[in-house]
């Protein structure tokens, strides 16, 4: 892996999360700046900042983008008890030129008493939906029944977690076989408190979310937690930050087995734990396939998991701060394309005569 | 059976503080986005000095390296030619058929780096320079590594054979020879040019006696009292058995002749016959298989596989392949002397003697940083079905891995990402859904690249990536109020829905502007009408206007008629529809017949009786009603009078 590009955040507080657009064309920041900034791609690969603006009163903790398909969609949530819906609007001409956009709120989400610690947009079969997480211990779920409309959003559902959240993932996977599923994690200090995991489930019959699991074995407070997409397996892959990284697959058992329309009951494994972080896991994520999880911790790394043919999880790739200075020209990254050897002596033992070789 | 072995890498990320600080990030298509951050501090927001940077992480550097994509575009068309082959081929027409596509990948990788040669002579600036030697060395360990494994695994050469393809690898990567001979040969007196014995002795060494013995000649002509000894060393070269591809005879026969001419060269060494010339007699130990002798000439040999085959010419010709790998230990071994470490190259290399596919596919995954080699080598090797025989049960699966991570980085690129399609159409178990992922994620730049992405996908039946591309594409029209591109979108989406909100966005225009936009699309619609009702009542009015247009008014009456009736029309359009029947009602012949007009009555009762009042009505509503009212009022009067006519029409004579 290489840097291919350093660009000025430009923020004047800490940045709190970065965030891709689904093709990779666009991104948002967001901080304790409590603004938000759209940064687009040109055709030649620079990065220009298309829009900032003050989104919150308090610090903005996460930003994630819909799904095209609705549109040019951001939402946020902060520290100030809120979520928002923010909507880009195609502007005149001149601002084009500029290179700038419009983005405007499309509705504020207020029912959270507390900070709101994470929001997440749910997967694109469910329509336009999302999910907030607060530390209030309750995910709620709101839905835009009208596309078209982006201020009208109702909130569906309440799901209690008693718990303080601190994040959901959506269980990504549209096949039919499969509810719609959310895991909630939970910071929650105190060791008493037990469920700092939980799955939920849809229930079509009673068109509830329904608790179907509490990862037991999880009992540190729980900062990040992923679902992997799904490539057709008939289970489900859980990622989790907390004092590890954490690797969970969950099997659903047999419907037969369980009492019918109940919540979908699952054998839960662990297939991976790493403590290479040496302390806290803040963040956990999947790439597009879900072939590798990158997890960010209190060392001050970013570290790469990947599983091999075997299916044995190995880490493959450290992303180190060195705290060199970033070069000056903010745009060219600090590596020409070459066909990368990782062990420059390969070339080394190929003209090598006995001169050239290193010594142990 | 290890898995991809290895430290992990690591990427060091300027101007994040790791001892302090944490990082953010996120995942892209092709991309990661890190940036410095602090989680732990959460409560309470410091005032940071000076502003993070966000830094964009790429992993397939080579995709994005200009040379290597003729490299990965003609790799590309052998790969999917070796898919294809047909599988009834057998035995030995199967085995050609597959040597051929190892030599085909090899002469791709030998004209990478013959271009990256020329671009490095023509660019003439040392920091490039350096950069393209180091990757032609490393393009040229790459055919150094598929050359053998040619050799051993797809070719499966056999005692004999075996030692001439060897010779035939080390010539071909060992070339200080030929600009070696040219310098000799070229000055006035060879055989007095201070590298001719250094010439001679490579000659020798490369197994390239015909040569050898010319140059020996020339030193013959030029120093009389060496030619005798010149000419014996000659003829001991000239007579040495060799296996030559036509010959007939069997390797016990070969062996008893050489087991002859080696004695023979020993008594001349034993009779001093060469004592007074050392350099003819380093020349005969050499020729004898002298590990002493050979050891001498390190620096010409260069590397220990060079020595490997050297000495298996001079004292194993007729080497069976299962005991290579104890002469290719030993070689290594005894050339570097336990003075240096082994490195990849050479573990690779072992691997290769030792016959262990898996170890030389490990050892390259590790120590290359790109898919594409071990990707096409594995692949071939599957299709040699070499990987299946060696009783692991994930061997597909490894062909497949390693494809799937290729196809990946392909996809990273603007254009590559057409290679890598088909790729993942040749990974049977995960390449369908791999594709699925990847090809959404593909950003639609321009209408042509979003053509080809739906044409990729409607070929392979991918209904659901097509829907959404289109549903993607049209909501961007529809936002950026290109109606008549977003019609076109969903109406490809197949997307009932969204057709009848543009639809109902282009009625909206015709309101208020009175024209409709985008007339070419609307009229060619075709069977596409039929998506939505509103989009079939879209066609219809646009096809009413024409027909009025073309003072067709009959066929107009009807169609607008049909239109109220088969409750096609949204209700809220009805008004407008009525307002057009006005013109027709007024025409100087009689056009509604008198059903007809019943019929438009009805509908006009209809609509004024549903009518609802909500509330106070304000001025603009006062104002808006009023205006609704004379338009029924005069609706009345023209249907009216309209019927009167009609029916007179009807009764007389001349109107049946």
């Amino acid at each position: 892996m290489f840097v291919a590009r350093s660009i000025a955040a430009d923020h004047k507080d800490l940045i709190h999360d970065v965030s891709f657009d689904f093709h990779g064309r666009r991104m948002a920041t967001c901080s304790s700046d409590q603004s938000v900034k759209v940064w687009d791609k040109s055709e030649s690969g620079d990065w220009h900042c298309t829009a900032s603006w003050k989104t919150h009163s308090g610090s903005v903790w996460r930003v994630t983008w819909a799904h095209p398909e609705f549109g040019q969609v951001l939402a946020s949530c902060s520290f100030d008890r809120t979520a928002a819906v923010w909507e880009e609007i195609v502007g005149e001409s001149n601002d084009k030129l500029r290179g700038q956009s419009h983005w405007v709120k499309r509705t504020t989400l207020v029912d959270s008493r507390t900070s709101v610690t994470d929001v997440k947009f749910a997967p694109k079969h469910m329509g336009l939906m999302l999910a907030t997480c607060s530390a209030d211990g309750i995910v709620r779920i709101y839905e835009a029944p009208d596309v078209m409309n982006l201020s009208q959003w109702s909130l569906q559902h309440e799901v209690s977690c008693k718990l303080s959240c601190s994040c959901i993932s959506w269980n990504p996977s549209s096949s039919r076989a499969h509810p719609p599923m959310i895991a909630v994690g939970s910071d929650d200090g105190s060791p008493n408190a037990m469920a700092k995991v939980q799955v939920f489930e849809y229930n079509e019959n009673t068109r509830k979310y329904a608790k179907a699991e509490t990862l037991m074995t999880v009992t540190d407070p729980v900062h990040d937690i992923a679902f992997a997409p799904n490539l057709g397996r008939s289970f489900h892959i859980l990622a989790i930050a907390t004092k590890d990284v954490r690797i969970f697959t969950l099997k659903p058992v047999r419907k037969e087995l369980t009492s019918s329309g109940g919540p979908t009951k699952f054998e839960i494994q662990v297939v991976a734990q790493f403590d290479n972080h040496n302390s806290q896991v803040w963040r956990v994520s999947w790439n597009i396939t879900g072939t590798v999880l990158a997890s960010s911790g209190d060392d001050g790394c970013v570290r790469l998991w990947k599983a091999n043919y075997m299916d044995n999880w190995k880490c493959t790739g450290i992303l180190k701060g060195n705290g060199s200075p970033v070069s000056g020209s903010s745009q060219q990254g600090n590596a020409n394309p070459s066909l990368g050897s990782n062990i420059p002596n390969l070339q080394h033992s190929l003209n090598g005569s006995s001169a050239g070789r290193k010594h142990s | 059976m290890e898995e991809l072995d290895g430290e992990p890498t690591v990427t060091l990320i300027p101007g994040v503080n790791s001892q302090k600080k944490q990082m953010c990030f996120d995942w892209g298509p092709g991309e990661m986005l890190v940036c410095e951050t602090s989680f732990s501090k959460k409560e309470k927001s410091e005032m940071v000095p000076g502003c993070p940077y966000i830094h964009i992480i790429r992993k397939d550097i080579d995709v994005y390296c200009k040379i290597l994509r003729k490299l990965f575009n003609e790799s590309h068309g052998i790969f999917v030619g070796l898919q294809r082959i047909e599988e009834e081929l057998t035995g030995k027409s199967r085995k050609a058929q597959l040597v051929r596509v190892s030599k085909n990948y090899r002469s791709v990788i030998r004209a990478c780096m013959e271009e990256m040669h020329q671009l490095a002579i023509a660019a003439k600036d040392p920091a490039g320079d350096s950069q393209f030697s180091s990757q032609i060395s490393i393009l040229s360990a790459m055919e150094l590594i598929w050359n053998l494994c040619e050799i051993l695994f797809i070719e499966v050469a056999p005692a004999g054979p075996l030692l001439l393809h060897l010779l035939d690898w080390v010539r071909l990567h060992v070339c200080e020879v030929d600009s070696l001979s040219a310098d000799v040969l070229g000055s006035e007196n060879p055989s007095k040019h201070k590298d001719f014995w250094k010439l001679v002795t490579v000659l020798v060494l490369q197994g390239r006696l015909d040569e050898a013995r010319q140059m020996l000649s020339k030193e013959a002509d030029a120093s009389p009292s060496s030619a005798g000894m010149c000419r014996v060393l000659g003829d001991l070269m000239r007579t040495m058995p060799v296996l030559s591809p036509g010959n007939t005879q069997t390797l016990t026969e070969l062996e008893l002749k050489w087991q002859h001419w080696h004695e023979e060269c020993e008594r001349h060494l034993q009779d001093g016959t060469f004592a007074s010339s050392p350099h003819l007699e380093a020349l005969c130990k050499i020729m004898l298989g002298d590990e002493a002798a050979l050891l001498e000439e390190k620096e010409l040999l260069s590397n220990w596989y060079h020595f490997l085959v050297t000495r298996l010419l001079y004292s194993h010709p007729t080497v069976k392949p299962m005991d290579l790998h104890r002469y290719a230990q030993s070689s290594l071994d005894v050339f570097l002397g336990g003075e240096s470490n082994t490195e990849p190259l050479d573990n690779i290399l072992l691997a290769a003697f030792e016959f262990d596919i898996h170890q030389v596919i490990k050892e390259c995954s590790t120590a290359l940083s790109n898919w594409w080699f071990v990707a096409h080598l594995t692949d071939l090797l599957d299709h040699c079905k070499l990987l299946q025989s060696h009783n692991l049960y994930f061997g597909s699966n490894m062909r497949e891995f390693l494809l799937l991570e290729y196809a990946s980085g392909l996809f990273a690129h603007h254009s590559l990402w057409q290679l890598g399609v088909d790729y993942f159409d040749y990974c049977p178990e995960l390449g369908r859904v791999s594709l699925e992922l990847h090809i959404e994620r593909i950003p639609l730049s321009t209408e042509q690249k979003a053509l080809k992405v739906l044409r990729v996908c409607e070929q392979r039946q991918m209904t659901e990536q097509v829907r959404s591309i289109c549903k993607i594409l049209a909501m961007k029209a529809v936002r950026n109020n290109r109606l008549g591109s977003a019609l076109s979108w969903s109406i490809r989406a197949k997307d009932a829905a969204f057709a009848t909100l543009v639809s109902d966005r282009f009625l909206r225009d015709y309101c208020e502007r009175g024209c409709f936009s985008d007339l070419d699309l609307i009229d060619n619609l075709g069977p596409a009408m039929m998506l939505s009702d509103r989009l079939t009542f879209l066609g219809k009015y646009r096809e009413f206007h024409r027909l009025y247009g073309e003072k067709r008014f009959v066929d107009a009456a009807a169609l607008l008629l049909s239109l109220m009736t088969s409750q096609i029309a949204p209700r809220s359009f009805w008004m407008t529809l009525l307002t057009d029947a006005l013109p027709l009602l007024e025409q100087k012949q009689v056009i509604f017949s008198a059903e007809q007009t019943y019929e438009l009555m009805r509908c006009l009762e209809d609509l004024t009786s549903g009518r609802l009042v909500h509330g106070e009505p304000d001025a603009q509503q006062l104002q808006d009603d009023d205006i609704e009212t004379t338009k029924v009022e005069m609706l009345r009067i023209g249907l009216a009078r309209n019927l009167a006519r009609s029916i007179i029409k009807e009764g007389s004579l001349e109107g049946s």
